[in-house]
């Protein structure tokens, strides 16, 4: 297993050029090409903002506004998970030729899915910055110094799943279908489009359960938020789970590797 | 040194029956039935211990039919695949010609392509920086490598995916019948890259059907044969071992098909005279003689009993040397004596075009009396057909046509030729030059 995490590292040139390929090729043949990446989270925004400010309006707590900024700042980081996952459920079945065909560490495909969601994620960013920027909303330097750290925990995170759906989705193609269930379940059961002390107290246990809970509100107390972070203990140890969740996703990769070229 | 080491290889796939397809992630969960479930219901095994060397800087062949395990041999020795027992080795980089742009991404032009192709086969960037030039121009896309390779026709899409793969410059080279991927010229030039290959010493591994590859550039020879190394060694003699294992089999085929019209043949056919003339219609045969459709008609007051096919060692076969001797032999039986009778036979190529009939009739025979059993030879001293499949009709009929037992392309058989000459007739001939012509060779 320590032997092929360190060919991985050899294929870093493969991983960052089938990245560039991926966000490449995503867009070609469109008009907008890579506004795409912007326009996408926006529209979402404008949904989530259409709901929760005209339909159902005071919902929330009135020192969240604006509140459309509020569920930006969970919705940006959300998209790039949950992509992420639905699509390394799908990707070595679609790059089931290459698997089959030619000798390949197959873990770069899901490693690829995330990074390229972490690309769109970056792209998002001056969006999210305009935004903050212009309903002048006060971020402090040293809560912002904090953003990398989330976003390393995050990737970890999904890095690690990434690769043990991608694994399962071959022997059991019925993980892409429980996978987009169950991450609408997740989305909901995540402090994005409220917070988390809107949650009734018999159920916030089952939220602290969940690893996003503490990313979302990390993003949301280092954006959003006036005051000092607060949070970091939370999201430290979110990260060293992160950690444990990417060996246990690799270490079921690898032994299902040999499978893969036969089941795929 | 060996290049390639293979050990007692043994590789079992696994099938799934209904059972695992209905069975989901979820219920298997629940029910604790998650390792029970990866059981296979069935197994396949598409090698059955196999074990052989090629030695560095040999090239090496292997063929068989399909089915017999070659690709699968070339696939765990590219390392795709690992055997279920046994051991492969390999010295050196590999690089396998298995599926020619395999990871190609269509919306991407083909110079992205081959940067990206180039890094799966294990290259560097600046290893395909230099040599970018040189698969350009081997693969004839100058003018198209900016493209997307969606807009690529099929032959541009292989000859970009073959020569990256054989520009990674490796130690072993594994080949999988991907020779047929351009026109003529670009067959010549991957040919003419295998011979480079093997002057620089490297070591080149063969999986073909062109047994004429095989036996043109090969060091050694391997056939497999349902999942076992029938024979090893020097490649002509493989093959000519491969191919008398072919023609046993065709014969075999051949063999059952007859006797399923045997059996036709057999059943009786209570044709009288009276019944004949009361239905003198399905005796007439079909309106078109010479539409090949197959069958049997007559009034049977003369049968053809059987019908066999004879070579040169006098044991009824039905695979033939192209100019080797052949007897079509027809035991007739008569129910009753008859003085107007003629015998025939036709010869029928695979699309259905006459090559060759005639009867004793047209030969100036004159009847004199058939009765009770007897056997008609028509022998053929040089059967100068070109290679192919070919069926027969045999016949015996009165002199105006009406026929007694007429048998329409109800036998098949096959005429094997070392050359593969164009048309059906293969007159017996010799090439002659004179002058200012030199040529060694036509046999």
């Amino acid at each position: 297993m320590l032997a092929n995490l360190e060919s991985l590292f050899r294929y870093r040139a493969l991983i960052q050029s089938l990245v560039a390929r991926e966000l490449k090729a995503r867009y070609r043949g469109s008009v907008l090409g890579f506004f795409w990446s912007f326009v996408n989270p926006l529209l979402l925004l404008l949904i989530y903002s259409f709901v929760f400010t005209v339909v159902l309006p005071g919902v929330h707590p009135p020192e969240l506004e604006p509140f459309a900024l509020f569920m930006f700042c969970g919705i940006l980081p959300w998209t790039w998970f949950s992509s992420s996952l639905l699509e390394a459920s799908n990707v070595l079945i679609a790059g089931g030729n290459l698997i089959r065909k030619v000798l390949f560490p197959a873990e770069v495909l899901p490693i690829v899915t995330v990074l390229a969601g972490l690309v769109h994620f970056c792209l998002g960013l001056p969006i999210l910055a305009a935004f903050l920027i212009y309903y002048r909303v006060p971020v402090s330097l040293a809560d912002l110094a904090w953003f990398p750290v989330i976003v390393l925990v995050q990737l970890v995170l999904s890095l690690g799943l990434a690769l043990l759906v991608a694994a399962l989705t071959v022997h059991f193609r019925d993980v892409r279908d429980l996978l987009a269930n169950l991450l609408t379940l997740w989305f909901f059961a995540t402090p994005i489009i409220y917070p988390l002390s809107q949650a009734p107290p018999n159920v916030r246990w089952v939220l602290n359960l969940n690893p996003f809970t503490h990313l979302a509100v990390a993003y949301q107390e280092v954006l959003f938020r006036p005051g000092p972070f607060t949070e970091w203990p939370r999201l430290l140890a979110v990260g060293a789970g992160a950690l444990l969740m990417f060996l246990v996703g690799y270490f079921v990769f690898d032994r299902l590797r040999d499978t893969l070229a036969e089941e795929v | 040194m060996s290049a390639i080491e293979v050990r007692d290889v043994r590789k079992i796939y696994r099938r799934y029956g209904r059972r695992k397809q209905f069975a989901t992630l979820k219920s298997a969960l629940l029910s604790g039935r998650i390792l029970r479930d990866l059981q296979p219901d069935e197994t396949f095994e598409a090698l059955r211990g196999v074990s052989f060397d090629v030695a560095a800087g040999k090239t090496f062949g292997i063929i068989g039919r399909n089915g017999s395990g070659k690709s699968t041999m070339l696939k765990l020795i590219a390392g795709i695949g690992r055997p279920t027992e046994g051991t492969v080795r390999v010295q050196g980089r590999v690089s396998a010609l298995i599926e020619l742009g395999a990871g190609f991404h269509p919306e991407i032009s083909g110079r992205e392509n081959v940067f990206i192709n180039g890094m799966m086969l294990g290259l560097t960037k600046r290893e395909i920086a230099a040599r970018f030039d040189e698969i350009v121009s081997f693969a004839e896309l100058e003018a198209f490598i900016d493209a997307p390779v969606k807009t690529y026709s099929s032959g541009m899409y292989m000859r970009l995916g073959f020569a990256v793969a054989i520009h990674v410059d490796p130690d072993v080279l594994l080949v999988d019948e991907v020779l047929a991927v351009g026109d003529e010229a670009f067959t010549h030039k991957c040919l003419d890259k295998f011979a480079e290959f093997r002057r620089r010493g490297r070591t080149v591994l063969l999986v073909t059907h062109s047994l004429d590859l095989v036996t043109r550039f090969c060091d050694e020879a391997l056939w497999l044969d349902g999942g076992l190394a029938k024979a090893q060694g020097d490649p002509k003699r493989v093959v000519d071992a491969y191919l008398m294992d072919v023609a046993k089999s065709e014969n075999l085929e051949l063999e059952a098909s007859d006797r399923a019209t045997a059996i036709e043949v057999e059943t009786p056919a209570p044709a009288t005279e009276a019944e004949s003339h009361a239905e003198p219609q399905p005796d007439d045969g079909p309106p078109d003689m010479f539409r090949a459709v197959e069958g049997r008609w007559g009034s049977r007051e003369v049968e053809i009993a059987g019908v066999d096919l004879v070579g040169a060692d006098g044991q009824p076969s039905h695979i033939f040397q192209s100019g080797e001797p052949m007897e079509i032999r027809l035991r007739v039986h008569a129910s009753h004596p008859v003085s107007d009778f003629v015998f025939g036979v036709g010869i029928f190529n695979a699309d259905g075009v006459c090559c060759y009939g005639t009867n004793t009739h047209i030969e100036g025979g004159a009847p004199g009396s058939l009765s009770g059993d007897g056997e008609a030879v028509f022998a053929i001293d040089r059967l100068d057909l070109v290679d192919g499949t070919y069926k027969l009709d045999v016949a015996v009929h009165r002199e105006n046509g009406a026929p007694y037992d007429y048998h329409r392309l109800l036998y098949t058989f096959r005429v094997k030729s070392r050359l593969k000459e164009a048309g059906i007739f293969r007159p017996p001939h010799r090439w002659r030059f004179s002058g200012g012509i030199r040529m060694s060779g036509p046999r």
